[in-house]
């Protein structure tokens, strides 16, 4: 959940390799990782502090913890006012904001590489000196609601997702959604947030991350004479969570006032970090990448412009999540069709890829847009930083960006067969549709200017 | 106060990060009359291009959705090529091909590995698409109803509702009234005959800016321009658009809505592209409600009442007056008290300017983070394409700074007194009715 802009969904697919430069790693004395990548295009830097904790390490009663304290860290600190962080990043030509995501919570700043020190002073001193203050809790708990009402309570396509999710994990805390369940961001008190606060906020549980036109070794002294001043702290041990094996097919109906269907289909799958055999996420990635890697992958030839069952369709698959994950489908049928019919399509190409191996020629066009897009990534420092932070912070190492393009390509169209007779099975499968309700009777009209019930004054 | 003491430190190296030049850019016509925009960049192996015609749904004539339909249809098929075989010949080069279409624009962009074999197919195939699109029936037919699915979507968004109705209503029969999605009517009765004539009339050498930024010379942006024009027909300009009437008089428009919150839309036409009072207007909006979080509208509305997530103020340039804008979405029941705090603190502004020592802090923000804006091809291909489609100065990056540095609080009070008239405003609010 960004602060601020909208967050778009990083395809760890299209991340990956960071050959092109070398990655700097330092350790402070406290614990606090340190890591630096140099691109002297531009006088430029981007400077990200990365905390292990966010929506999944959230207990019941408590979600939306992560997020909200994310927003008080712009309040203040034993040294600044409400708002100064964001004034004093601003007048030194900054653009800053933070993410809250379901394992990490990260704070950033892009500006002129020499300013660095001022965001290394500001982000050490809320590492270790936040005042959270009533008042501003109690502004800020509204501002969240605000978001969550623009986010998901007002969006059907996003409410949808969200009792997906919370039907279709049973245990797994992604079943949360990252801003929080609205009535725990009613109850949360300004102690529930200082007790987060001291429980994950420690350099020995953060990751700096610096890329641009910076020097390595300028870079891990300044940190050292910043965050190196942060006392480490203990860090709480969350639980492992796994979820259990789904026995049976699930399925669930949202109806909220909407104007089109919309379907998602989820069938759990390992990740990295839980595979017990370590080919499969790489394999679920190809399988991705047939279906719905560009306007030639398979759900656009077939579904999009060969029989038009859809309007819009599409396959995702994250395999650099903390805990194990779901291949997620989603879509909204074309004009003239239903639901049934796009999760019949969406069922028959599942099927296709379990009875026949994937073609050469497609293995082939993902390897090379895979290796194109490393050259790509290079354009856009923050993006290379992202990579960094999102692989540490999920509990793989940043290195491992390296050997992904080279896991992807050993994988075999036996093998994209094999995960899909696996796993995409019903009794692993769970259905969403929104069923549009309606939206009262002047929406329309009042959208062509026919007046209506629309009142001009 | 530490953070005091940084920020002195700080402001004597300012002016270092000022001398900091903008990108080279180079411009040149192509033997046909396209205007070329480019920038070397050869640090990665890769090229942009961003072509720019003046083919948005300004230019819709009596048929919208004509623009965005004719601009989707360069990606289903072009000379030989099939729509999956477009897709595919792009993607098997590792390429990415993408159109998009606004009021002003209609855009068509290519971003490839630069090496030499890669980078001459993939041209090959853009060029194709920009002289011999098929605009096939069938895949007509498939668009037409990808445009409906589009505007039903649109009806259950508050916040598009809101965006659709501001524009219909603030521009009455100008061509920017009408949003570029189009409507059902028009959907359903445009041809192909409609298609080809707009695609013919406006998507041809005269009417486009070519901008290039990547891994190649200037020898060789010259060939690849030249290549890719080279079937098109020199054809003309798209003629000015009509003068934006302003109204006298302010308008409210409430639409009732099933959402918890209210989206509200407020504002007035003000600014086409190359206004003499741009520079105050952009710094004296920067600090009422352009510079995010620390905005005044941003404080009043959000940090201190917590009211809203998002508010914000713009000024949108067009060819012709684009609007100045305020937008906020706030729960249904404090509605009319974020209308009154946002008008408050517009008025205020105007009527006692600029806090001087706000205006410096916006000046440092702006002039600081100017290198940010052109850090990356895609950010600088995106800067030249329309610095060449507005008819941008070629040293407009190069003297930016000096520009904002020079405007003082008198002149942003001047400009938006007689710029701005909030007793014009149009107000649209999508939410619940009141009972």
């Amino acid at each position: 959940m960004i602060r601020k802009a909208l967050w778009f969904a990083l395809l760890l697919l299209a991340a990956g390799s960071t050959a092109a430069s070398e990655v700097h790693e330092f350790m402070l004395d406290n614990g606090m990782k340190v890591l630096v990548k140099e691109d002297h295009r531009a006088p430029i830097a981007v400077s990200q502090v990365w905390y292990k904790v966010g929506a999944s390490y959230e207990p019941r009663g408590l979600t939306g913890v992560s997020h909200v304290l994310e927003h008080m860290m712009f309040k203040g600190t034993k040294n600044l006012g409400p708002n100064e962080f964001s004034q004093i990043i601003a007048e030194n030509g900054g653009k800053e904001n933070a993410f809250t995501g379901r394992d990490y919570t990260a704070y950033f700043q892009t500006l002129a590489s020499d300013r660095l020190p001022v965001a290394f002073e500001l982000e050490a001193d809320r590492m270790e000196n936040l005042l959270l203050d009533e008042k501003e809790f109690q502004k800020e708990r509204q501002v969240v609601i605000e978001e969550r009402r623009m986010r998901t309570d007002d969006k059907p396509t996003a409410m949808t997702y969200e009792q997906f999710n919370a039907t279709a994990y049973r245990v797994l805390p992604y079943r949360n959604p990252v801003i929080g369940w609205r009535s725990d961001l009613e109850n949360l008190e300004l102690e529930d947030l200082s007790d987060w606060y001291s429980r994950f906020y420690a350099p020995n549980n953060a990751l700096l991350v610096v890329v641009g036109d910076v020097d390595p070794d300028e870079i891990h002294a300044m940190a050292r004479e910043t965050f190196g001043k942060v006392k480490r702290r203990e860090v709480y041990n969350i639980k492992p969570a796994t979820e259990p094996e789904q026995r049976g097919l699930t399925r669930l109906q949202v109806k909220a006032p909407a104007r089109k269907p919309y379907l998602i289909m989820g069938y759990k799958t390992p990740t990295i970090t839980s595979a017990e055999v370590e080919w499969e996420p790489y394999a679920l990635e190809i399988a991705a990448a047939v279906l719905d890697g560009g306007d030639s992958a398979r759900l656009s030839r077939s579904l999009i412009r060969g029989n038009r069952i859809a309007a819009s369709a599409s396959a995702w698959y994250d395999s650099t999540t903390r805990l194990s994950g779901m291949m997620v489908f989603n879509g909204t049928p074309n004009e003239g069709k239903n639901v049934k019919d796009l999760e019949k399509a969406l069922l028959s190409e599942i099927e296709k890829l379990k009875n026949e191996p994937i073609a050469a020629k497609e293995l082939k066009r993902i390897i090379t847009q895979t290796v194109a897009s490393k050259v790509y990534e290079l354009d856009s420092v923050y993006y290379q930083a992202m990579q960094i932070g999102l692989l540490e912070t999920v509990g793989l190492d940043w290195q491992l960006a390296d050997t992904i393009v080279d896991k992807l390509k050993a994988v075999t169209p036996e093998q994209v067969q094999a995960v899909a007779k696996k796993y995409f099975v019903p009794d692993n499968l769970t259905v969403a549709v929104l069923e549009p309700q309606s939206m009262g009777q002047d929406e329309t009209t009042a959208l062509n200017g026919n007046g209506g019930d629309a009142d001009v004054r | 106060m530490f953070a005091r003491a940084i920020l002195l430190s700080v402001a004597l190296l300012l002016f270092a990060v000022q001398a900091h030049a903008g990108p080279r850019i180079q411009t040149w016509e192509t033997s046909n009359g396209a205007k070329v925009m480019f920038v070397e960049a050869p640090a990665i192996p890769m090229l942009d291009i961003r072509l720019v015609f003046n083919a948005g749904s300004a230019r819709d004539g009596s048929l919208p959705g004509l623009a965005l339909m004719t601009n989707m249809l360069l990606n289903d098929g072009a000379g030989d090529l099939s729509a999956d075989q477009l897709a595919e010949g792009f993607e098997s080069l590792g390429a990415q091909f993408g159109t998009s279409s606004l009021r002003d624009m209609a855009i068509v962009t290519l971003r490839t590995l630069s090496d030499d074999e890669v980078q001459r197919q993939s041209l090959a195939l853009l060029q194709q698409v920009l002289t011999s699109p098929t605009f096939a029936g069938d895949e007509i037919e498939r668009r037409r109803l990808q445009m409906q699915v589009a505007l039903e979507k649109q009806k259950e968004s508050p916040s598009a509702t809101a965006k659709i109705n501001f524009f219909r209503m603030l521009y009455g029969d100008h061509p920017y009234a009408h949003d570029p999605g189009g409507n059902e009517q028009s959907i359903e009765a445009m041809t192909r005959e409609d298609i080809v004539a707009f695609f013919k009339r406006y998507y041809v050498a005269s009417n486009t800016v070519i901008a290039l930024v990547g891994a190649i010379d200037r020898k060789r942006a010259e060939e690849i321009a030249e290549e890719l024009t080279r079937d098109m027909p020199a054809g003309e300009k798209a003629p000015s658009l009509p003068k934006v009437a302003l109204s006298e008089k302010g308008e409210e428009l409430a639409v009732n809505f099933p959402s918890s919150q209210t989206h509200i839309y407020m504002g007035q036409p003000v600014m086409a592209r190359g206004d003499e009072d741009f520079f105050p207007l952009y710094v004296g909006n920067h600090m009422l409600g352009g510079s995010g979080l620390v905005s005044m509208l941003s404080e009043q509305v959000r940090e201190n009442r917590g009211l809203a997530y998002s508010v914000y103020s713009y000024f949108s340039q067009m060819q012709n007056k684009g609007p100045f804008v305020f937008n906020a979405q706030t729960r249904t029941d404090r509605a009319h008290e974020t209308l009154a705090v946002i008008r408050q603190t517009l008025e205020g502004f105007m009527k006692d300017g600029p806090d001087e020592d706000r205006l410096t802090a916006a000046r440092k923000n702006i002039t600081g983070s100017f290198p940010l804006q052109t850090s990356s091809n895609a950010n600088i291909v995106e800067y030249i394409a329309m610095m060449g489609f507005y008819d941008y100065p070629l040293d407009y990056l190069d003297t930016f700074i000096d520009k904002v540095n020079a405007v003082t609080a008198e002149d942003i009070r001047d400009a938006f007194r007689r710029r701005v008239n909030p007793d014009a405003f149009l107000v649209v609010t999508v939410g619940k009715k009141d009972t």
